[in-house]
């Protein structure tokens, strides 16, 4: 079974700031990470192979030091990755990013699933995966919690908001796995020596099966505007006394918003 | 012809999602500074009497694409069909509620028109100059929000958060047109099976529609004492949330975690009962309209985001706050 994983590098948002002045993020030293949803995905992956027999590939685009995140993939378990990686990237929302990836899978063997994290930790938008199967016209089940195999099916447990649907969909298909679905495994060291020498190939907009017109900035539908830190309360109040008190105090401030 | 503004209105198993009305009310305001009109589509079986409901909370026209293989959504079905629909009508706007079924269908149709999606706003407004939409979501685990437009592509999409805007009805309803749609759901025919669909999570786990949250975190010292929380949340007819303290610890199941790695929550009050205020739990509530915290520990991060703090020990404060709860409801619910 080959599957491919779209893995993103982010930057561990524990540690990022803001710039009170500038109002801008200040990622100078912040360390990068694969997103932690992609890990999920990841562990899926190579569950699935090591069940069923096959490969994994990994694939992202990403500036050049992006491929760090590969090799951290490779040291879990992944045999293969591809970087992409152009100026011409740059800047993408959700729709030319979705569109880049696509021109990209498109040269990949064929694949039976592709699998997606359920959502980037720094963008949020969860929009990518779903973006992605419908360029190259995958079925989509979004959130899974459990995939199985079963002679060129497969069944897939989605997880939903009052509980959960099951799907059966025809390879080659996609998913977004959530955190739920498992417990990513620590690199072995006999796979993180093997990562570090691995050979990446490194492919620019000119070895996509795309139009760069579509792509980063250029090819974006939105743009962002203004970016700003959220308002800060500004009415932060401490009721004191004896809990007695206090739960009087809360009751009469919710009632004088009228939400009680 | 004037332009439109859409309202995706989202059902399941024949009930609208409340995040549609809310939607609705919101539009309602977008429509009136845009000049635009405010229509909902629906997708469903249709043998159902929600057009009525949207015309109550300001839709003044509904389109309805009703087919038996609508009845519950199905990303390969849907898609296509609202695509169709989108394409023929060109609406300027179309709105959908950020749920698992808009977070799935809204991407899948920017990718088939050329569309631009914000995902997961919590803010809309509109630029009259330009006429277009100011949409505003949180980003970077909710560190920093941002303001998006798509000045060139149409439709503007969006998907937008439930409990965000209040959902009010109208006096008399907007409209009572129903546009029947033909349905036309492309070639996948049944290339996606739902073999099964399985309601499991308890009322007080619905934490998406729920207005009241109120969670626990490790000062609720053990599994047991989730009892308190569990007592508060339903005298508010709210939701139980919890801390991944808690959730790794085997107090409570992980569909309760609030937080980055957890389910990000929006309700109108957020009680945090015994939770320090970790980057990674505020990230998943600070959103929320009113945050109150409950903590012994007068220096507990969590102090920082709420509206109201109350320092002292939770096993007192909230027993005691379920209970005068309880006796005001008792006093006006007779
Ligand atoms: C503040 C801010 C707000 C933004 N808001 C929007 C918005 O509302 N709409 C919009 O269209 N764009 C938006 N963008 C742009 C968006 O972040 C980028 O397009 C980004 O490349 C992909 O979106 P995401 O991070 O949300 O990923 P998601 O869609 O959340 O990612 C889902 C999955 O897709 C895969 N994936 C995502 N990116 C890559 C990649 N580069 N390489 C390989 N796999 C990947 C991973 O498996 C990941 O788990 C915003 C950017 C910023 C800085
Ligand atoms: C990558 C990553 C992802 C994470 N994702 C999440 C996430 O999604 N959600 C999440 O919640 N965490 C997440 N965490 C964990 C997070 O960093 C914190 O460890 C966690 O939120 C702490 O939970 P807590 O507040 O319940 O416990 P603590 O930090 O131990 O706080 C307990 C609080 O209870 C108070 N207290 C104790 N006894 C009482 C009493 N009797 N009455 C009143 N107050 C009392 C204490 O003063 C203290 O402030 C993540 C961490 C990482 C590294």
């Amino acid at each position: 079974m080959n599957i491919v994983v779209c893995i993103k590098q982010v930057p561990d948002t524990d540690k990022v700031t803001i710039d009170r002045e500038t109002n801008r993020l200040n990622r100078a030293g912040v360390p990068s990470i694969i997103n932690p949803f992609d890990e999920n995905a990841l562990e899926m992956a190579v569950g699935l192979k090591e069940k069923y027999g096959g490969k994994v590939t990994v694939l992202t685009m990403g500036p050049p030091q992006a491929e760090s995140a590969l090799r951290d993939a490779l040291a879990v378990g992944a045999d293969e990755a591809v970087l992409l990686t152009d100026k011409k990237f740059a800047g993408a929302d959700t729709w030319a990013t979705s569109y880049t990836l696509s021109g990209a899978i498109r040269k990949f063997e064929a694949f039976d699933l592709l699998l997606f994290g359920k959502q980037a930790v720094d963008g949020d938008t969860a929009q990518v995966g779903p973006g992605v199967a419908r360029y190259l016209d995958l079925p989509m089940v979004t959130y899974a919690r459990e995939i199985e195999a079963d002679d060129g099916t497969f069944r897939v447990k989605q997880v939903t908001e009052d509980g959960y649907d099951v799907w059966d969909v025809p390879a080659p298909a996609a998913c977004t796995v959530v955190k739920e679905a498992n417990t990513p495994r620590m690199p072995s060291l006999k796979l993180k020596m093997r990562a570090k020498k691995a050979d990446i190939p490194v492919w620019s907009a000119d070895d996509l099966e795309a139009d760069s017109e579509k792509m980063g900035l250029k090819g974006s539908p939105t743009k962002v505007v203004k970016i700003f830190r959220p308002p800060v309360k500004m009415n932060k109040e401490k009721l004191e006394g004896e809990p007695s008190e206090m739960a009087t105090k809360l009751i009469h401030r919710l009632k004088e918003r009228k939400l009680l | 012809m004037s332009a439109e503004i859409w309202v995706f209105a989202e059902q399941r198993r024949g009930a609208l999602a409340p995040v549609a009305l809310e939607l609705l009310t919101e539009g309602r305001v977008l429509a009136e500074k845009s000049g635009y009109t405010l229509c909902a589509v629906l997708l469903s079986a249709g043998d159902d009497d929600i057009p009525q409901e949207l015309f109550r909370y300001g839709a003044e026209k509904v389109y309805r694409l009703a087919d038996p293989a609508l009845a519950e959504f199905n990303n390969d079905l849907y898609a296509p069909a609202l695509w169709n629909l989108i394409e023929k009508e060109m609406p300027e706007i179309v709105l959908y509620g950020a749920t698992a079924v808009g977070r799935t269908l809204a991407p899948t149709v920017a990718v088939m028109g050329y569309a631009g999606l914000t995902a997961d706003c919590t803010e809309l407004d509109f630029d009259t100059e330009k006429n277009i939409l100011l949409q505003t979501r949180p980003a970077f685990g909710g560190n920093i929000m941002a303001t998006i437009t798509c000045e060139n592509h149409r439709p503007q999409m969006a998907t937008v958060r439930a409990n965000v805007f209040k959902k009010e009805p109208l006096e008399n309803p907007a409209g009572d047109e129903v546009v029947e749609v033909p349905v036309d759901t492309g070639g996948h025919g049944d290339r996606m099976k739902r073999v099964e669909s399985v309601q499991e999570v308890a009322e007080d786990v619905d934490l998406n529609a729920a207005q009241f949250i109120v969670s626990g975190g490790r000062g609720v010292g053990k599994p047991e004492n989730f009892k308190i929380i569990h007592e508060l949340a339903e005298e508010l007819e709210g939701a139980v949330g919890a801390s991944r303290a808690t959730v790794d610890a085997g107090w409570i199941s992980h569909h309760h975690q609030v937080g980055q790695t957890g389910k990000t929550v929006c309700p109108v009050v957020y009680i945090a009962c015994g939770i320090s205020g970790a980057i990674q739990h505020l990230a998943g509530m600070q959103s929320s309209d009113v945050i109150i915290a409950i903590n012994k520990d007068p220096n507990a991060p969590i102090f920082d985001v709420a509206d109201f703090g109350l320092v002292g020990d939770l096993h007192e404060i909230v027993p005691e706050f379920t209970r005068q709860i309880r006796e005001i409801k008792g006093r006006s619910g007779n």
